[in-house]
């Protein structure tokens, strides 16, 4: 009998491979004195080498060159002279070869925690290197994302930043972790890297390296312990999914045909690149590149450059841009901007053009300048940070007086939120950006893992804002979108098209299965799930409505799963 | 003995990209050269660990030392060079560009 393992599921995907556990950092054992001085010298020497080895490999594999460089780095201090030196003096004092290696790298951790600054920066790195060393050193696996040679499934405790940067697509085919949830660092990683996983998955880590597992993310499950008859059956359904999301490009649309835009969130005119014929548009294009890192202001001629390129890019589409979305927590060098105790709550977005309306202003000229020089150029323009309607105001304003005709406000601000209906009166459409949405409702800072269920896009509080905004849309048939998480979550698609959301814009690797999910059911069918979440009492029992009752398995698609997984059909 | 002292160039000081050029040049000279800096302890010019400790700044000033004698000169003058450059300054090719003419000196 296979095992089977509940956790959430992010994104949609059933990936058979085998599983590989992810190290975790080790402890040290009691102290022991050493008998043997030179084997047990050797012993540390062969585990800093392997380290050293290992993370030159991993630069010359890096595809990026600043991480190259870092990790030829750290290879170098996993090969110190001075370092070697010093766990050989110790190891002469008898200290065995994990405690010795212990030793010398906490010595080098002080002395960069002291020298401060970008030095100490490095403090952390050492950590690691230490912690690999250790492990070595005691016949264990490297803390760290494994590379077992071969394609597969990555099952951790939990993974952090400096873990997903190592993560390669080509090598890593699902993740599963015992902690973590639905908004947390690695679901956020596993959707912008279109992996399918699975978090708080309570026994992953109790999987044999090497067992073959089925992860289905779209279920929760991972079933272990699967024969072969098994495993062929679960290969027939994973092939089908994966015909049925390469199916799902196109025009997002309910069953019924409801057409609901699938945009792209971009940052250039490079993240349309390869972009096909079924992109529909850009529902956020963050103008913020331009203007970071940078000692003096961009041009105008430097920003209707980059403009004009995405219009181009964009051919023809509609282009949703933002304007600068700077603040005390994105500074700007050459505005000489001022610290602020509370940088999410201060003069940032739209507040900025309190203090520099000039920015602004220069800003729709320019993007004014380049729909002009473009082809069937389909410019929308967005202010970010809007509060009330006076804001919206003085944004559309500013807008059409440089010739931008569609003007529209996001809605990140519970207070415009609120006034929905009186924003909506003028400008031409809005855009809610759900991730500052929730962190403005729930007074729950964005960056602060603890209180990552507050920001969980399921919240009924943050629904009932996105179904006021939606509604108010209705009512004049202005388009009403969302951008952010919210929209890239293929079980909450068609909540929000229920709710009267008409676009949904995200990244491209999002697209397939957020399309998918959208042609299941039809749009009388998201309206009843749209107001059965809303009743709904709690994230989990929301979201739990969404996927207990995904018509997945009884649309179209079980004609041929159906005999292999033995189910009647639907 | 030989000495020099230089101060160092680099924008970021002797640190990560910098740090790391001027480590394998060091690592592939002939002679051992050990570095000074006021305060601080002296580190071997070839330990990654032992620079980065150092913690030397744009405008730090440190002391280079080796041996007379086979190269000791020479080694202590290519890598003075080096540290006084601004080795941030300059992009990617020209710093492996150095660094190839560093680690083959002969060349």
């Amino acid at each position: 009998m296979p095992d089977l393992l509940r956790g959430v599921g992010v994104g949609v995907g059933i990936v058979i491979a085998p599983l590989v556990r992810m190290g975790r950092p080790p402890a040290l054992p009691a102290p022991q004195r050493v008998d043997d001085r030179d084997a047990e010298a050797e012993r540390a020497r062969q585990a800093l080498a392997a380290v050293s080895a290992d993370m030159s490999a991993r630069s010359r594999q890096a595809s990026d060159t600043t991480a190259a460089t870092i990790l030829d780095a750290l290879s170098m201090i996993a090969a110190d002279p001075e370092l070697t030196d010093q766990v050989d003096d110790l190891i002469d004092d008898r200290t065995g070869a994990p405690h010795a290696l212990h030793q010398a790298f906490e010595g080098y951790r002080d002395m960069l925690t002291e020298a401060g600054g970008l030095m100490a920066e490095r403090a952390s790195d050492l950590a690691d290197i230490r912690d690999r060393a250790i492990a070595v050193a005691l016949g264990l696996p490297m803390p760290g994302v494994p590379d077992p040679g071969y394609p597969f499934v990555l099952a951790a405790d939990d993974l952090s930043p400096a873990d997903t940067t190592g993560i390669d697509t080509s090598r890593v085919l699902a993740l599963v972790t015992e902690g973590g949830g639905p908004t947390s660092h690695t679901a956020i990683v596993a959707r912008a890297l279109g992996l399918p996983c699975i978090v708080a998955c309570a026994g992953v880590m109790g999987v044999t390296d090497g067992a073959i597992v089925a992860v289905d993310a779209e279920a929760g499950v991972v079933e272990a312990g699967i024969d072969a008859d098994r495993e062929a059956e679960l290969r027939t359904r994973a092939a089908l999914l994966e015909d049925q999301l390469s199916a799902a490009g196109g025009p997002g649309r309910t069953r019924d045909g409801h057409p609901v835009a699938l945009l792209r969130n971009i940052g250039s005119a490079a993240d349309l690149d390869g972009a096909g014929d079924e992109l529909e548009g850009v529902g956020l294009f963050r103008t913020e590149l331009l203007f970071l890192d940078r000692a003096d202001p961009p041009t105008f001629d430097d920003q209707r450059l980059m403009y004009a390129a995405v219009l181009r890019a964009a051919g023809g589409r509609k282009v949703v841009v933002r304007t600068l979305d700077a603040g005390a927590d994105k500074p700007l060098p050459f505005l000489a901007m001022p610290s602020e105790p509370n940088p999410a709550l201060g003069v940032r977005g739209l507040r900025l053009g309190r203090r520099h309306p000039e920015v602004v202003i220069e800003q729709l000229a320019a993007l004014a300048a380049a729909a002009a020089e473009v082809d069937r150029a389909q410019v929308w323009v967005m202010a970010p940070m809007v509060a009330t309607p006076d804001e919206a105001a003085w944004f559309a304003a500013r807008a059409r007086a440089e010739g931008l005709d569609t003007v529209g406000a996001m809605i990140e601000v519970p207070a415009a939120a609120l006034r929905a209906r009186e924003v909506l009166a003028e400008v031409d459409f809005l855009s809610i950006g759900t991730n500052d949405l929730a962190q403005y409702t729930f007074a729950a800072d964005r960056m602060e893992g603890a209180l990552a269920d507050l920001l969980n896009p399921w919240q009924p509080a943050l629904l009932d804002l996105i179904a006021r905004c939606a509604a108010a849309g209705r009512e004049v048939t202005k388009p009403v979108g969302v951008c952010g998480e919210a929209a890239a979550d293929p079980a909450l698609a068609p909540v929000l098209a229920g709710l009267g959301v008409t676009s949904l814009s995200m990244s491209a690797r999002a697209v397939p299965a957020v399309a998918r999910a959208l042609a299941q059911r039809t749009l009388a069918e998201c309206e009843q799930l749209a107001a059965a979440v809303l009743a709904a009492g709690s994230p989990e029992a929301a979201r739990a409505l969404a996927t207990v009752t995904a018509p997945a398995s009884r649309h179209d698609g079980s004609e041929a799963a159906a005999p292999a997984s033995g189910q009647a059909r639907g | 003995m030989v000495q020099r002292v230089v101060t160092v160039g680099s924008a970021s000081g002797l640190h990560a990209r910098p740090a790391r050029l001027f480590v394998k040049a060091a690592a592939a000279e002939p002679v051992a050269v050990t570095l000074t800096v006021a305060g601080k302890r002296p580190a071997k010019a070839a330990s990654m660990l032992g620079v980065l400790a150092l913690g030397a700044l744009q405008g730090t000033e440190v002391t280079l030392t080796a041996e007379d004698g086979t190269g000791g000169k020479a080694a202590v003058d290519r890598l003075a060079a080096l540290l006084a450059t601004d080795l941030d300054a300059v992009d990617d090719a020209a710093v492996e560009a150095l660094l190839t003419e560093a680690v083959a000196p002969d060349a």
